[in-house]
């Protein structure tokens, strides 16, 4: 069946038939992977869903240019406010796989690797039953293994991934460049699920299908994950472009909204009137200095209190650092400990110049981007919601708690 | 083509010994936790004697001299 529909569910169309015959009923056969391929991922402008957002194409292009190399599936997804891509596992795998065996074939990859958090027991059952499926019907020509990762936030990193796949410590490395070096030293395409699941559906039905739906500059759909004061925490999909208060109104959010955690912990907040100002797609987030990220969003309501939620991501964020870099590894706890001061009646005078000094000093000094997505949550956290820092200071702790930030067990799945 | 050199600390090497600061105080700062935060600038024709001593003295080689191409295309970083 050709989808000739401009309207979603697209990578969500197949929830609750997992299945190779279903995915084939609803998708078909899938092409093979060329050099045509990485051309239509230029023009489908398709972005990576893991956070940064750079482009496929080239990522593809620098590794097709070197032989022998890998493709790996990044499914660790160790935030705990996204569940997007177990979502996709558990209820597309085929979608995710054959993105892979499609970029396997393109960049002429001889494996691939598909990696899944050690928590996520039921992603990867689900993995392990589609793979089987696909080997009894032949459906790859390049072999695909399933690797069981430790859980961590930073394990999610590249090249901690890369690194663990090679039988180190799930570790970042220094100026690590995986499309030149990666898995067993060899040229390395590391991908978000929900990238590859686009791939999939942009090889069947081409760029221009893609673009049927979204705005002109930044065209297609993406997976959201919606969390924070909100009766329905649930992955949706979206195109870009939607209006970020008709994307949250389905989940239920708790009125008046206050402000709003876009693209995860290293995200960026956006106060009420950005919140109702916003379309999710690069342009639209860009007048706030954000972007859709890995799709995470955090609603904070009435009954909660958004600077608590700030102190409370630094704090944990602090704790995730892999202890490496001194500015991560020290500035981290220390800002984060400063944020929690702003939290307290008993902040120092000009803390907030203080805090914006460490944040300066933190920023683009560690060996991965770990510290620098904590520096942009803290930074757009304290501005958001100046109105509170203000009243802890004046008038006294809210008392207040910061909204739900991780997901309950099991989000249900809202298309 | 004129080729001029940065400094770059690899964060995982550098152990705060802080002897890169001593050395090159035109070019390192210390943080408020002991590391270097090293000018993202050119280093000038005059202070390549003491960048390169600097770089020698490091105790963990984490300072490092990076090629700036000045003059050629800028190289694509992700
Ligand atoms: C601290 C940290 C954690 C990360 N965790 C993840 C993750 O869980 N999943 C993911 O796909 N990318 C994660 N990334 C981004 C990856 O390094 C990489 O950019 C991504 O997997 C590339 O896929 P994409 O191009 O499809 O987005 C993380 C990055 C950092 C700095
Ligand atoms: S920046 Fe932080 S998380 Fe990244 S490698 Fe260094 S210590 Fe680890
Ligand atoms: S001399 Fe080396 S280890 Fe010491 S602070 Fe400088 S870069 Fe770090």
């Amino acid at each position: 069946m050709s989808p000739t529909s401009h309207y979603l569910p697209r990578l969500l169309a197949t929830v609750g038939r997992p299945d190779l015959a279903a995915h084939l009923q609803q998708w078909g056969p899938r092409p093979a992977g060329g050099p045509g391929l990485i051309h239509e991922l230029g023009r489908a402008r398709l972005g990576g869903r893991g956070g940064a957002g750079f482009p496929a194409t080239r990522k593809w292009s620098s590794v097709a240019e070197r032989r022998g190399s890998v493709v790996v599936v990044n499914a660790t997804e160790g935030e705990p406010a996204s569940n997007k891509d177990k979502t996709l596992l558990l209820h597309a795998p085929h979608l995710i796989l054959d993105g892979a065996a499609m970029a396997a074939e393109a960049v002429g990859a001889s494996e691939v690797i598909v990696c899944i958090d050690e928590h996520a027991s039921t992603a990867w059952r689900a993995t392990g039953h589609a793979l089987a499926e696909r080997a009894r019907h032949r459906q790859d020509r390049v072999p695909v293994r399933m690797e069981v990762a430790p859980a961590g936030y930073v394990t999610g990193e590249e090249s901690a991934l890369i690194g663990w796949i090679n039988g180190a410590a799930p570790l970042p490395t220094f100026a690590s460049r995986p499309w030149e070096q990666g898995v067993d030293g060899r040229p390395t395409l590391v991908h978000n699920p929900e990238t590859l699941a686009h791939v999939a559906l942009i090889g069947r039905f081409g760029a221009d299908w893609f673009a049927s739906v979204g705005g002109a500059a930044h065209p297609g759909s993406a997976l959201v994950t919606i969390s924070g004061d909100v009766r329905h925490p649930s992955v949706h999909e979206v195109a870009l472009g939607t209006r970020l208060t008709d994307l949250i109104g389905p989940a239920g959010p708790s009125e008046p909204v206050q402000g709003v955690l876009i693209g995860g912990y290293a995200g960026t907040w956006l106060d009420a009137a950005a919140v109702a100002a916003a379309t999710v797609d690069p342009e639209g987030l860009a007048p706030a200095g954000a972007s859709l990220g890995c799709g995470v969003i955090v609603v904070v309501g009435p009954q909660s209190c958004g600077l608590r939620a700030v102190a409370a991501i630094a704090s944990w964020l602090a704790g995730q650092s892999a202890g490496q870099c001194g500015p991560c590894a020290r500035g981290l706890p220390t800002v984060a400990d400063a944020v929690g001061r702003l939290v307290g009646p008993n902040a120092p005078p000009r803390w907030n110049a203080q805090i914006d000094r460490w944040l300066w000093m933190i920023e683009g000094r560690g060996a991965c981007h770990h510290p620098d997505g904590a520096v942009r949550m803290i930074r757009s956290g304290i501005q958001a919601f100046q109105g509170e820092v203000d009243h802890h200071r004046h008038a006294g702790d809210c008392h207040r708690p910061a909204p739900p930030l991780a997901l309950p067990r099991s989000s249900e799945v809202m298309v | 083509m004129t080729r001029t050199r940065r400094l770059l600390v690899d964060p995982i090497r550098c152990d705060a010994h802080g002897l890169c600061a001593e050395l090159l105080p035109e070019m390192v700062q210390l943080d408020d936790w002991g590391y270097p935060i090293v000018s993202d600038q050119a280093v000038p024709a005059h202070l390549l004697g003491h960048a390169r001593r600097a770089v020698a003295a490091c105790p963990t080689l984490a300072l490092l001299f990076a090629e700036a191409e000045v003059a050629q295309p800028a190289r694509s970083r992700r």
